[in-house]
């Protein structure tokens, strides 16, 4: 009997150690602060549902946002209480119009294809480059692009140039700091989720610019969650 | 000594028999009905060609089927052993018979599904990949358009109009395609669904697939091999229009990207693009 | 006391506690030598050369933990050779190095079965992701590492799936021997396997790996560095395999019984022999095609870069000139499997041995020549598909050689529907699908539309599941009384076998409809048109998962609960294995024994295969 009560026990406690492995495991693999969705607060003007999208690009994210990877390139967006977050999954309601605003801390990489200098998929077909129209950039001058290829949608972003003073090193960054500003106006169709990504090879290090924060949600890569 | 059984019934014949009846009425139904219903359908000359070819090997391994099928219907039903005493089988251990006519009858079907499968490749490649140097090549005029993959994203140029890019795919209808496929970066795999198209992107390569297309219509093209965080996002919408409206769209094409044009590198079959490694 | 005298020693313990210790002398090691920044990922923050050392360091802490330098070390010290270590010492055997082949045949069980499960655990993760065509459950990026996981794990793992345990076990006894030619070499094989799958493991911890199984490049030095623990992995499999391999051909050609001609070999000898010469061929490339790509990420250099004068292609040659011989690792234990078990329960000699020997070693020398038919749609050698499409046809012939001698060996006979005969019976069902999908796939025309889709997915799991797991556990259910000495639950036995065969089928048939509809592999998102089939699927899956554990119940209910002794020959099986008492003894043999016959001398009269040398008080 003693035996019979050992055995139980010795199953007991294989089970509960399984239990307790796949459910850190599996938290392991869910865990990301990065792919958290932020919400992003609606008005409703004339009917219509306007949203104020303010993000930041930045040349390293800095260990006070990023403690895994304080090098990796990012984007933040700004909440209501003015706070930078590493958040690239954004939620935004469908049919809406999106005044988004970029301000860009990093300098230019140059864009593999040239054919994204073009912005394509925003009101014009134009962005205003530090207030001035903008519809076509030296694809050389890339710093990001801000592209959801779902909606047929890029933003060529303007690097800062190499000789500026008062340089971003970590994030975030003061606007004090040198920097570009982008500003352009989408639109979300239909609720979905849809991925947006840069197009610039900005991986410092990677073989083509392409691994570590362009492979990694929560850095160059992210979602809109449109609902 | 082993105790061979009486041959009341021969076996054999019954499994025989029944095999040709199940196939002759099965093959038939199979090609007529199953057949055409294959995909990748209609789309394009090379996707009807898959469908004949994936109906021609339906129909072959009906009868293959249909054998395995009764043959173990039959020797598990008739020579189940039921009860506790181990009584054992016939000690058969060979049949010159059975040997040669496996061997025959497995080595024509495979020799015959290589050499139509050859045949059918030969005549235009059947919409696969082909790599720089096509053998398959279809006579007369062709539209070249390159498909350019990069992660993760496929972009269109169209080196008779200019060079124009586009993040768009649209081809005139009922016109022979001379598709260049190729990568800014890892490997990627072009494939437009219903029109019977897949070929890989590689970095630095020119891979050349034929499609010919029909009427008007829409198709998928996704990418089919794995090429990092976005590969289950990479896909987009291609349209064939008719020749008109195709003029019409690589008309607004050309003045839609007519800003960017200068900045294009001139038209090749490869392209190395800087930055390979720098990048801050 | 003695519980802590116990843990003391070259044991598991101490592997683990050197192999930790191990990984942070590299880690560090690599750091203080090189500093962070030897190349291009210096100057973000990590060092790709101190990973890879550090798990190369554990790797070798693990094995001085174990004691695999013991020997060496007192051989050089001057002490007399041994071909046995740690034989003796009850259970505390099974946690350390023992160079008893019966031994490592357990321990390859239990180990190999544990990775199985995880490799199913993400299995669930992926159907988990694919119940809804675009809602990420898991982080985008995350899903990619699950299905590498999986399937690095499967194919990783279960190479050895079934020459570990059961060749391992099996092949001296079969043969008439007393141990494996090459004992320590045989408990290397196990040891670096199982660090091979914690380091694979391990891979979440450093951002998994975007690449599958496959590990392409360029995809693969630009990934994040969790993919140094898969080519880590590996290449270590790819190193236990070629010395397993190597240790079962030369037991097999040295120390076979007096009496036992090539001939009188038992089918599943043939079947080891014929995979073993595919593990000594295949996987040294794989090492050195890992290697290559190892280096590409820490020393810079550019095998696999073709802006920099490597070439993509060259790594997809490589990999597949592994691969395609892999598969058929894979699978060609579980024919000889089948056509050993098939004469048990038909009561019948196996009819057309030497077809079947044929059948088998057809297959080991065409699988060399068919590689390039994953690569149809690559754009390489457009001119030799022609070539590799009659090769990759032409395999259809071998293997057709052992269906027809497993159901010549059915035909008329008295058969018996128990455990092991319904999987190897379901391995014909399964097999048959699986190959006649290849002829759609190994067809350059109609590739075109299925390469790299769901089709290919599922052809493949219906050959390597359908044909290897099926195989698998009808080993299992034969041969673990004798191993164990315990009998499996009949009922719970066949329980498990219809669920598994059930939901089998029902996972992976509709993965065909869906792949012909344009659902690539791999792919985190699907189009709304197929998300019935999907969520199908996945429904499916979660149950072939739950008759998965009902085999893991009735496994510790049988062996360690019940314990109802299995008598020495429940099958009434005239192979030599059986006529051993159950378990087998250290010895195995008291007096070597003399072969006059084949095992399958059903309804011949014949004696059973141990005339002589039969130890004392056997039943």
């Amino acid at each position: 009997m003693r035996a019979t009560g050992f055995k139980v026990l010795g199953v007991a406690v294989g089970l509960a150690a399984a239990g307790v492995l796949i459910g850190l495991y599996v938290s392991k693999l869910t865990t990301d602060a990065g792919s958290k969705a932020y919400t992003v607060p609606v008005q409703t003007q004339g009917g219509r549902k306007v949203v104020d999208l303010t993000i930041q690009t930045v040349a390293a994210v800095g260990p006070q946002l990023s403690p895994a990877h304080p090098d990796y390139v990012s984007y933040l967006v700004r909440d209501t209480q003015g706070k930078w977050l590493r958040r690239t999954v954004w939620r935004l309601p469908a049919d809406a119009t999106v005044h988004v605003t970029i301000y860009n801390f990093d300098g230019a990489s140059g864009l593999r294809n040239p054919l994204y200098a073009r912005p394509q998929g925003v009101d014009g077909n134009s962005f205003q480059l530090d207030g001035k129209p903008t519809d076509v950039i030296n694809p050389d001058d890339t710093s990001h692009t801000f592209a959801v290829p779902a909606f047929g949608l890029i933003v060529p972003l303007t690097g800062v140039a190499d000789n500026a003073k008062n340089q971003c090193g970590y994030a975030p960054c003061a606007m004090s700091m040198a920097h570009r500003t982008i500003t352009f106006t989408f639109h979300t169709g239909k609720a979905g989720h849809y991925r947006w990504q840069c197009f610039v090879p900005c991986a410092a290090g990677w073989i083509d610019g392409f691994g570590g924060p362009m492979q990694t949600i929560g850095y160059m890569d992210g979602f809109l969650d449109v609902v | 000594m082993a105790n061979p059984e009486p041959q009341q019934v021969n076996h054999g014949k019954r499994v025989i028999v029944a095999w040709i009846v199940v196939s002759v009425v099965a093959t038939p139904l199979v090609a007529i009905f199953v057949g055409p219903a294959l995909p990748p359908g209609n789309g394009s000359l090379q996707a009807t060609e898959q469908v004949h070819d994936n109906t021609w090997m339906t129909a072959i391994v009906t009868p293959i089927i249909a054998f395995l099928a009764v043959f173990f219907i039959y020797a598990l039903t008739q020579f189940r052993h039921r009860g506790g005493a181990l009584v054992d089988g016939p000690p058969l251990r060979d049949d010159s018979r059975v040997r040669v006519w496996w061997l025959v009858i497995t080595s024509v079907t495979v020799l015959f599904l290589a050499a139509f499968g050859t045949y059918q490749l030969l005549q235009n490649g059947s919409g696969g990949g082909q790599g720089p140097s096509p053998i398959a090549i279809p006579n007369g005029t062709k539209l070249p358009v390159q498909v350019i993959a990069q992660q993760w994203q496929f972009t269109y140029r169209y080196p008779t109009y200019g060079g124009v890019e586009t993040p768009q795919l649209v081809l005139p209808a009922d016109t022979y395609v001379e598709l260049h496929v190729t990568s800014l970066d890892a490997i990627h795999s072009f494939w437009a669904i219903e029109l019977g198209v897949k070929a890989d992107a590689n970095p630095g390569v020119d891979n050349v697939a034929y499609v010919k297309t029909k009427g008007p219509r829409t198709f998928h093209v996704r990418c089919a091999e794995l090429c990092g965080l976005w590969h289950g996002y990479m896909f987009n919408n291609g349209r064939v229009l008719s020749p008109a409206q195709f003029t019409a769209w690589i008309k607004s094409q050309r003045s839609d990207f007519a800003a960017v044009a200068k900045y294009l590198p001139k038209y090749a079959k490869t392209y190395y693009p800087d930055p390979q490694r720098r990048a801050g | 006391m003695t519980v802590v005298r116990r843990l003391v020693g070259f044991n598991l313990l101490t592997a683990c506690l050197l192999g930790i210790g191990g990984w942070y002398v590299g880690w560090f090691g690599a750091h203080g030598v090189v500093g962070p920044s030897l190349d291009y990922f210096g100057d973000i923050d990590f060092n790709e050369l101190s990973l890879v050392l550090a798990y190369l360091g554990g790797v070798v802490g693990f094995l001085i933990g174990l004691g695999f330098l013991n020997y060496p070390i007192a051989r050089l010290r001057g002490y007399p050779p041994s071909l046995r270590e740690k034989e003796t010492g009850g259970i505390s055997r099974y946690f350390g190095l023992c160079t008893d082949h019966k031994v490592v045949g357990m321990q390859y069980l239990v180990g190999i079965g544990f990775f199985f499960f995880i490799g199913g655990l993400n299995a669930m993760l992926i159907r988990t992701e694919l119940l809804r065509p675009d809602h990420q459950v898991w982080p985008a990026g995350t899903y990619l590492t699950v299905v590498g996981i999986h399937g690095s794990m499967m194919m990783g793992m279960m190479s050895s799936g079934l020459l570990g345990p059961f060749a391992n076990y099996l092949i001296p006894i079969l043969i008439g021997a007393r141990r494996m030619a090459f004992p320590r070499i045989e408990a290397l094989t196990f040891w670096l396997l199982m660090a091979a799958g914690a380091i694979l493991e391990t891979s979440i911890f450093f951002g998994g790996f975007p690449t599958g199984w496959t590990g392409y490049q360029p995809l693969g030095t630009e990934a994040n560095p969790g993919i140094d623990c898969y080519y880590l992995f590996f290449a270590l499999v790819g190193i236990s395999m070629t010395l397993l391999g190597l240790n079962m051909i030369a037991t097999v050609v040295t120390m076979r019984a007096p009496g036992l001609t090539w001939t009188r070999l038992p089918i599943f000898v043939w079947g080891v022999v014929s995979t073993s010469i595919l593990m000594v061929l295949a996987a040294p490339v794989l090492v050195a095609t890992l290697s290559m790509a190892l280096l590409d990420r820490t020393a810079q250099t550019n095998f696999f870069v073709n802006a920099q004068g490597g070439a993509s292609y060259l790594y997809e040659n490589l990999f597949w000139v592994f691969g395609h011989p892999e598969v058929y690792i894979l699978a060609l234990p579980g024919f000889a499997i089948v056509l050993e078990i098939l004469p048990v329960f038909a009561r019948k000699p196996l009819w057309g041995y030497r077809l079947a020997v044929g059948g088998l070693l057809g297959v080991t020398l065409l699988s060399f020549f068919v590689w390039q038919h994953h690569l149809f749609m690559s754009g390489i050698n457009g001119d030799l598909r022609p070539f590799y499409m009659l090769s990759t046809e032409l395999i259809s012939i071998p293997t057709g050689l052992t269906f027809i001698c497993g159901m010549m060996t059915l035909w008329r006979g008295r058969i018996r529907y128990s455990v092991p005969m319904l999987f190897c019976l379901a391995w014909f069902f399964n097999f048959l699908i699986g190959g006649l999908s290849g002829v759609f796939l190994s067809d350059t025309p109609s590739d075109t539309t299925t390469h790299g889709s769901f089709f290919s997915m599922a052809h493949f799991h219906y050959t390597i599941m359908g044909g290897l797991v099926f195989t698998f556990f009808a080993a299992i259910y034969y041969w673990v009384p004798k191993m164990t000495g315990f009998q499996l639950n009949e009922r719970l036995g066949k329980i498990h076998f219809w669920t598994m065969f059930a939901f089998f089928n029902l996972t992976f048939f509709p993965l065909f409809i869906a792949g012909f509809k344009g659902q690539p592999r791999r792919a985190v998102t699907y189009p709304h048109g197929l998300h019935f089939l999907n969520q199908w699927v996945s429904v499916a899956a979660f149950l072939l998962g739950g008759s998965m554990l009902l085999f893991l119940y009735n496994f510790v209910k049988s062996l360690v609960f019940d314990r109802i002794p299995a008598p020495a020959d429940p099958w009434g099986s005239k192979s030599i294995e059986w006529q051993l008492p159950s378990p087998v003894p250290v010895q195995n043999f008291d007096r070597i024994p003399v072969f006059s016959s084949d095992p399958y001398g059903y309804g011949e009269g014949a004696p059973v295969a141990v005339p002589a040398g039969a130890p004392a008080g056997m039943s």
